[in-house]
């Protein structure tokens, strides 16, 4: 199973632009591990300063962070020893819902804590930090696009990428369970791009990116497009090394969105409604829409842009533009 | 969020210290998963037994805490707790808040022999 996805064998591919042989997983002599047979796999880059394990021999104090200010019961019925008890001010939603105690030495039989302190994606966002820094050096600007399926993405890139034309180098990454349907509309405009079919996976992971970056090449000095898996849920929590994440939500569909979804609308910089050429004819609130998106992330940036009409796409463009000098004005 | 793919990640990790510090048996994994991390606990239990299996931490005893949501108010000026994102602020009913805590999805510690 994928370490990442949970998603079953041999369902992953990454599109081989030189069509001699698809990248998939899990075929004999490859297995689906993200942790094994992957260069970038081992290295990892936490954030946090604890990433060790430690055996405790000895008595020590846990430091749950500054945020534990409600003690709550510390009886238990389990029935071995501890050398200490501490407060802390979480919750159990076991069903004895009592507190628990951590033990700082050995208990009886031979058990011993190992104090771990790690984010669960801790290895997806190791890698993602690897690619972040890959665009970095590659002053490429990445966009994680994001939305719920047949919200217009692929048509706002195409006609975005018409209207970037050869200004600038530009990319893209296409996100999809199954098909090279939107890679092909994408190649179309002439602009390189490079499919990723999940398989039964809802989300696209850094590791995925990573191999598909790594196939496809970097725009330097451009922008790479990364259209993820048509999802608001599980996508916002995998960091794929993009600069932002930015949503794109079409006039039609419910005003209430961002209320329902509030992940992904908290994780975006930016939130694109598309398809406003069509506002006449909907009963579609969109300042609605939008205050209800600053609801959830105060700090929002929206755009309302229409690929069809072209209305707002300068903007949008422009927009582009300047994330793109804003990373080229720095070293 | 995608209760699976965090299962299998944090299965992956576990095994990753069990086997560093030369543990046969896995008993029991405190999580911390904040109260806006949209994940749901119930899933996530299903979804950890399921992947725990055949290896040895099966059977592991699982506890979960759950770590408030917090928020600047950016009217208040001051940090306030919330139970979900759209929450105005307890203090003034705004809605201009930022999200400070509670998106926690890490493995606090684990019972080892």
């Amino acid at each position: 199973m994928c370490s990442v996805c949970g998603c079953g064998q041999g369902d992953k591919r990454v599109e081989d632009l030189h069509h001699s042989r698809a990248h998939v997983h899990g075929e004999s002599g490859h297995g689906h591990d993200h942790s094994q047979g992957h260069e970038h796999g081992q290295e990892h880059d936490h954030d946090h300063a604890d990433r060790h394990s430690h055996d405790h021999g000895h008595e020590h104090v846990h430091d749950h962070g500054p945020d534990n200010d409600h003690p709550h019961s510390l009886t238990h019925s389990q029935p071995h020893d501890h050398a200490h008890a501490h407060r802390h001010d979480r919750e159990h939603i076991q069903a004895h819902g009592d507190g628990h105690v951590h033990e700082s030495g050995p208990t009886t039989g031979g058990a011993r804590i190992l104090s771990v302190e790690q984010d669960i994606l801790a290895r997806n966002d190791a890698i993602a930090a690897q690619n972040r820094r890959d665009f970095q050096h590659a002053k490429t600007v990445a966009l994680n696009l994001v939305s719920s399926p047949g919200s217009g993405k692929t048509a706002l890139l195409v006609e975005t990428l018409k209207r970037i034309g050869a200004r600038f180098p530009v990319a893209v990454i296409e996100g999809d369970q199954e098909t090279t349907a939107d890679a092909d509309r994408i190649r179309a405009t002439g602009a390189p791009a490079i499919q990723i079919n999940t398989g039964k996976g809802c989300h696209l992971d850094a590791d995925l990116v990573r191999t598909a970056m790594q196939r496809l090449g970097l725009p330097a000095n451009g922008i790479l497009f990364i259209e993820n898996v048509g999802n608001l849920v599980c996508p916002a929590g995998f960091d794929l090394g993009e600069a932002s994440k930015m949503v794109v939500v079409s006039v039609t569909e419910g005003e209430d969105k961002p209320l329902k979804y509030s992940g992904m609308f908290a994780a975006a910089a930016l939130m694109v409604v598309t398809k406003i050429d069509l506002l006449p004819h909907l009963d579609f609130d969109i300042e609605r829409l939008v205050a209800n998106a600053r609801r959830i992330n105060p700090t929002i940036g929206v755009l309302k842009v229409s690929a069809k009409s072209g209305e707002g796409m300068d903007r949008w463009l422009h927009w582009l533009e300047t994330a793109r000098a804003l990373l080229l004005a720095t070293d | 969020m995608h209760e699976v793919s965090l299962a299998t990640a944090l299965i992956d990790l576990v095994l990753e210290q069990a086997s560093a510090a030369q543990a046969q048996r896995v008993t029991r994994l405190v999580l911390e998963i904040g109260a806006l991390s949209h994940v749901d606990a119930h899933a996530l239990r299903f979804a950890v037994d399921a992947a725990a299996m055949g290896g040895p931490a099966e059977g592991a005893t699982l506890e979960i805490l759950e770590p408030q949501g917090t928020a600047y108010c950016l009217d208040c000026e001051r940090s306030v707790a919330i139970a979900k994102r759209d929450d105005p602020c307890p203090g003034c009913g705004g809605a201009k808040l930022l999200v400070q805590g509670g998106n926690e999805m890490r493995l606090k510690e684990m019972e080892v022999v």
